[in-house]
């Protein structure tokens, strides 16, 4: 065999063997219609309207099974205290479950702050979630593809199949997830996928009697929380790491993230 | 039939091409140096190559028993959505436990057999708080559970009713008490009445 020819070969073989797969498989338009209903859910929070009443936590750690005891909660509230003399306070005591009872801010390790009544300067409430992100880092990394993104743009976890190595829970930035003291893979929020293939709102939607909580289809213009978040000024958490997250923010404060 | 043994290929060939296409690449390209030299490469030096070979045979052969048949990509693709499909039914079919959505449509649902008591919750005041924040989930309410349990707890008015000095949140417009010297220790549902919370409705 002649060196040129030799070379050739090697190029054409190198060629083959980078063509995609996915370049391969013949795609039916019929199929993947069908398999895309034109849903993809978002959530909006309006933190202008949360009381930190803590509702949200305890209807979606009933519904979901995850332990009140357990210090981990798929959606939890958090406390923001600015003080006068310019110091930022954020706490929430067991994800919020039993809301906000105490005005002393928690510090963790059994640590306390009161803070002096005249010296608060301004306080809000922020409900956070798994923002079911539309390039999620969670998915990305898992091994065995146990975690992945629905057509309709909810991120699960497959439980049969985690073996819970912990990788999602370390890439996600928003430490949207935790292991289960149960089932002992992770867990995380599912926009309460059962309820929303059943026609209902996810639990903390449901729960929230001041409608700080809303979900919607991003993709039906007359959706009410779609005119919002097109026509309102809504902010994302964390935008920076390029996960585009699918929870959307009113009012947030650059503290927030 | 067909379908499945599809998959499986398209599974398999999918494995090879992301992890050993730089395998597969030296591999041809030693083989056609070898094949090239001819007979005179002795067979010690293929030795490596076969038990390679035999390696990665066994470890697609595992993989086919062992990987379930439904894994697949959904319209994200592979690396986003790689996952056994069933797992999405799987979901869905979990069992709700609160019921209808909404504050609205809730009133409706209990107002059906509770007209009564739905009809004394006025919407200015504690109106706007589904009923089963504090009556429990009932999703299949009327066959199981036949009787919801009641939240009476003092925590659970505390929630909204603690007094926090935040003149900024919407926090500051809901009355608020100090529970630390409020009838301490007291359920609130013995003076107040939930449904119809304002002080002269006190019981």
């Amino acid at each position: 065999m002649e060196r040129l020819e030799f070379l050739q070969k090697c190029i054409l073989v190198i060629v083959g063997a980078s063509v995609p797969v996915s370049a391969l498989t013949l795609i039916d338009p019929k199929k993947v219609f069908a398999k895309n209903p034109d849903i993809q859910w978002a959530f909006l929070v309006d933190t202008n309207k949360c009381v930190g009443c803590g509702f949200c936590v305890k209807a979606c750690k009933t519904e979901n099974d995850v332990p009140f005891e357990a210090n981990v909660s798929r959606t939890w509230v958090e406390r923001y205290v600015y003080t006068k003399d310019d110091k930022r306070y954020v706490d929430s005591p067991k994800a919020a479950l039993n809301g906000f009872p105490e005005s002393r801010i928690d510090l963790g390790r059994g640590e306390y702050k009161e803070i002096d009544k005249t010296n608060v300067g301004k306080a809000f409430f922020v409900p956070k979630l798994c923002n079911h992100c539309s390039s999620p880092a969670c998915t990305q990394v898992c091994p065995v593809g146990a975690t992945y993104k629905t057509d309709d743009g909810v991120v699960l976890v497959d439980r049969t199949w985690c073996i819970g190595c912990g990788y999602c829970i370390m890439a996600c930035p928003y430490a949207a997830r935790f292991f289960h003291p149960i089932t002992k893979v992770v867990d995380k929020c599912t926009f309460c996928y059962h309820r929303l293939s059943k026609g209902l709102d996810s639990a903390c939607v449901n729960a929230c009697p001041f409608k700080a909580r809303r979900m919607g289809n991003i993709h039906d213009k007359n959706d009410p929380i779609t005119k919002i978040i097109m026509n309102e000024r809504v902010g994302v958490l964390k935008d920076e790491f390029g996960t585009k997250p699918q929870a959307f923010y009113i009012g947030l404060a650059q503290e927030v993230r | 039939m067909l379908g499945l043994v599809v998959d499986k290929s398209t599974n398999i060939v999918l494995f090879v091409y992301q992890n050993f296409t730089t395998v597969f690449i030296s591999f041809v390209s030693v083989t056609i140096l070898m094949w090239q030299e001819g007979g005179r490469v002795k067979s010690h030096v293929w030795r490596p190559l076969y038990v390679v070979i035999a390696f990665v045979a066994a470890l697609l052969l595992f993989r086919f028993f062992y990987v379930p048949n439904d894994f697949g990509s959904g319209k994200r693709g592979f690396m986003y959505s790689y996952h056994r499909l069933s797992n999405e039914a799987e979901w869905k079919n979990q069992p709700a436990k609160y019921s209808t959505s909404g504050r609205e449509r809730m009133h409706e649902y209990c107002s059906a057999c509770h007209g009564d008591v739905v009809k004394v919750r006025t919407e200015k005041l504690h109106g706007i708080i589904p009923c089963e924040n504090c009556h429990g989930p009932a999703f299949q309410h009327p066959e199981k559970p036949e009787k919801l349990t009641i939240d009476r707890s003092r925590g659970l008015c505390l929630r909204c009713h603690t007094n926090l000095p935040y003149a900024t949140s919407e926090r500051h417009r809901i009355p608020g008490v100090d529970p630390k010297t409020h009838n301490t220790g007291m359920e609130c549902v013995k003076c107040h009445n939930p449904h119809n919370p304002s002080l002269e409705g006190m019981k």
